[in-house]
């Protein structure tokens, strides 16, 4: 049978006669890398340009139309070591990148004019103490004026689109009051400038900007690395699948160019990528990612498959179903997309600080105008002092607040191996109290081990592990690897759905099935474990049986632990037999589970301990966990997890050990901690600022020191949210 | 006084210089992958001498 690669459905045009494409690369991470890489694609023929970017751990590859075959650049990286994956920008990404080019752009344009605007300003300043002529400062004013007023139209367009957003919908967020602070400034500067006042305001205004802006981008950079970090982690696991295209002919395709109707092959050891029917061939299958059953099903001629599961025994001719039929994924969408709709009315911190914030400011400002009016001081000057008053207690400080906590938090967790999907999940997570763990795959980890290799001689144990090379099951991938075997026998063969066997200086040796190796008897006294597979090993007349089962995860134990010391409240939710529960929550500690519970029992439950007011954070790896991850108030998932579930999830963890979930549980408290220290910060300068301000003493130099001043302990403060990192790890 | 006339706009013009390489440096790609142009800075990069005629 003859196997191809076709990737030409990422290939695309860029300029005459040349194509590019772009590869996601696993394992690039420091300068050698990349230069090792670069020059080694270089060096094929006809390759125009090859460039690494190691933020995006993607290379992005340009060469002469039409001379060379996508595949051999994948070759190539793999003689270099390294695996890669041909990655398809989605939309979102590139809509993100679009977007923080544009406030890097807005920022760009505002720092020029402020640093312009304060040139000016300096003069002025100096210049009203002294022998500055009436003449001159308005000539400095209008040039201020000229600078800053395009330049606030160009980079204050972010906060007024968002503000108008927020009011035509007749709510408030943090844009409004700066939008109202920034045009009532700049209007009351150029009046100002033309009565010839001795002050003007555009200094502080665009400054303003400024800051701001510099929050934005540190927030849009941080959301932009870890999404395409996660899109480099979903295009390595390769979904591709081995369709059809004659009778005997097969090619490697990816998903996304296979339709309803055509015909996959699906190898043992190989995860389905589809939806769809067997329509000829026998094997076990694992559905242990779609339904939490850790036993395996057979599959036979007309078993629907599902993406996600693994096959185990036998190849299986799958004929492709359309997604929206499949019953099961269309159930679990519909879940998916109620719990994601309800979720989405939680707030974040900001938000809720500036609904209380733009009132109290208002008012305060509105106030002052009205007081000193009254108190006789003429429309004017009362004026005057109200925009001051908005001026500096302009949410500058608050603005940066939370987004510097969260670009330093997603930093240091992305270096413990924590991925963060969304900006307030950092939030959310700070305030769980209450963990759901699902068991497959989370607490217990992916792969299979042997757990009885102590009972069995170690030259056997290593023939065994020799003989298992040759097999691609599952199964005899963890034999082979807990034997630690290197060399296969050259002269074993595979029996399909049995096992393997070779002849070994004139001994028959035998691995698989106990009935292949003619092992039955051993078996029916040994099957203690409810969890675990067993295979047989026969060198002779000799037997031997090895018991197989998913591991807890190394370290399951000492984070449950931690997690009951921080008063976080356990649960196991499996789909998982009952039995299976059982051992994994004696062996946990864990007094709460379930098992045998359906996607919607899950969410039930989770609905539950929220009436309860208890915030759940949902740990879980399956499809059948995707609509729970997204019902929780925060949810993990491992980077094994299915892709659903890894695009529902808030935070991906990487790595065999569970400790990320409480290292990111520690983080995310601390960064919580110091994002009120930094609103409280904020507040209290405002406190401090504003009768000052309402006083009417307050120039344009006094503002504006207050302003920075403010706004650079703020982004110190955050800083200490990385040194807090680094304490847990 | 008069020295503003000159001094004034030359600083704009300075200030504007600036803002346009930033800009165009943005349009160039030069702020997409900000941890490798650390690397590439210090990277001994050059191509061995029998490969340089190869590449005119």
């Amino acid at each position: 049978m003859q196997v191809t690669r076709d990737f030409s459905h990422y290939v695309r045009a860029a300029g005459a006669g040349v194509q590019h494409i772009d590869l996601a690369v696993e394992g690039v991470h420091c300068a050698g890398c990349m230069a090792k890489i670069e020059r080694g694609l270089s060096a094929i023929p006809d390759v125009t340009l090859a460039r690494v970017n190691l933020t995006d751990r993607r290379v992005a590859l340009e060469w002469k139309a039409g001379t060379l075959d996508p595949a051999r650049f994948i070759d190539r990286l793999e003689e270099l070591g390294y695996k890669a994956y041909p990655y398809e920008t989605e939309s979102a990404e590139a809509g993100e990148v679009a977007e923080s080019r544009f406030l890097l752009r807005c920022l760009g344009v505002a720092a020029f004019a402020t640093m312009n605007v304060m040139m000016l300003s300096i003069p002025v300043w100096s210049g009203n103490v002294s022998d500055m002529l009436p003449e001159q400062r308005d000539f400095f004013h209008w040039l201020s004026a000229l600078i800053a007023l395009p330049a606030a139209a160009y980079a204050g367009q972010p906060f007024f689109r968002s503000a108008w957003r927020a009011l035509s919908n007749k709510t408030t967020n943090m844009d409004v009051p700066i939008s109202i602070g920034v045009c009532l400034a700049l209007g009351m500067s150029v009046v100002e400038t033309i009565n010839h006042a001795e002050h003007a305001y555009f200094d502080a205004a665009i400054m303003l900007l400024t800051f701001l802006l510099v929050g934005r981008v540190l927030d849009q950079n941080m959301r932009r690395r870890t999404r395409a970090v996660a899109g480099n982690l979903a295009a390595l696991k390769a979904e591709t699948a081995a369709k059809f295209v004659g009778a005997d002919e097969i090619t490697q395709v990816p998903v996304a160019a296979i339709h309803p109707g055509d015909i996959v092959l699906l190898r043992p050891g190989e995860r389905c990528a589809v939806d769809g029917t067997v329509i000829e061939g026998r094997s076990e299958i694992d559905q242990s990612l779609i339904t939490g059953e850790t036993l395996y099903v057979t599959a036979e001629h007309g078993t629907p498959v599902y993406a996600g599961s693994m096959n185990i025994s036998g190849s299986l001719r799958v004929r492709v179903s359309a997604a929206s039929e499949a019953t099961l994924l269309a159930e679990i969408t519909r879940l998916l997309d109620n719990a994601l709709a309800a979720r989405s009315r939680y707030m974040r911190l900001a938000d809720r600080a500036s609904r209380l914030y733009a009132p109290v400011v208002h008012a305060t400002a509105l106030i002052t105008i009205l007081g000193w009016a009254i108190a006789g001081a003429g429309w004017h000057d009362a004026i005057v002092t109200g925009v001051a008053v908005l001026i500096i207690t302009c949410p500058c400080a608050l603005g940066l607040a939370i987004p510097t906590v969260q670009t330093v938090t997603s930093g240091a967790m992305f270096k413990a191996g924590v991925l963060l999907n969304s900006g307030d999940a950092i939030e959310r997570l700070a305030e769980a109290d209450h963990v759901i763990f699902d068991k497959t795959g989370t607490l217990t980890l992916p792969d299979l081990e042997v757990t009885n290799a102590a009972d069995i001689p170690a030259g056997v144990f290593e023939l065994a592990g020799r003989l298992a090379l040759s097999s691609h099951h599952p199964v005899a991938a963890a034999v082979a690897q807990a034997a630690g075997a290197k060399s296969p026998i050259l002269s074993a063969a595979e029996e399909a759905g049995q096992g393997v066997r070779a002849v070994v200086d004139g001994v028959e040796l035998r691995l698989g099935r106990p009935s292949f190796c003619g092992a039955e008897a051993l078996v029916v006294g040994a099957t203690l474990d409810p969890e675990a597979s067993v295979v047989a090993f026969s060198k002779g007349p000799e037997k031997f049986i090895l018991t197989v089962r998913q591991g807890l995860r190394p370290d399951a134990q000492a984070v449950i632990a931690a997690l009951k010391a921080r008063n976080i409240g356990v649960e196991i939710l499996s789909g998982d037999r009952e039995a299976a529960v059982i051992a994994a929550a004696h062996a946990l500690g864990i007094v709460e589970w379930r098992a045998g519970v359906t996607p919607a029992d899950k969410i039930a439950r989770i609905e539950e301990l929220k009436r309860c007011g208890a915030k759940v954070l949902m740990v879980g790896d399956g499809m059948n966990d995707a609509p729970s991850l997204a019902a929780a108030h925060v949810s993990m998932s491992p980077i094994s997890a299915a892709h659903l579930s890894q695009a529902t999830a808030d935070l991906v963890f990487l790595g065999r050990p569970l400790a990320p979930v409480v290292a990111a549980i520690d983080s995310a408290r601390k960064a919580l901690h110091l994002m009120r220290q930094n609103l409280w910060l904020a507040i209290g300068y405002n406190v401090l600022a504003v009768p000052v301000a309402i006083s009417g003493v307050v120039t344009p130099l006094i503002a504006a020191a207050a302003m920075s001043g403010s706004s650079i302990l703020v982004m110190l403060n955050a800083l200490r949210a990385r040194s807090a990192s680094r304490e847990i790890m | 006084m008069e020295i503003l006339v000159i001094l004034v706009p030359l600083a704009l013009m300075l200030g504007g210089a600036g803002l346009a390489a930033f800009l165009w440096s943005l349009r160039s790609g030069q702020y997409d992958d900000l941890d490798g142009a650390a690397w590439r800075a210090i990277s001994d990069d050059d191509p061995p001498p029998q490969e340089a005629p190869a590449k005119r």
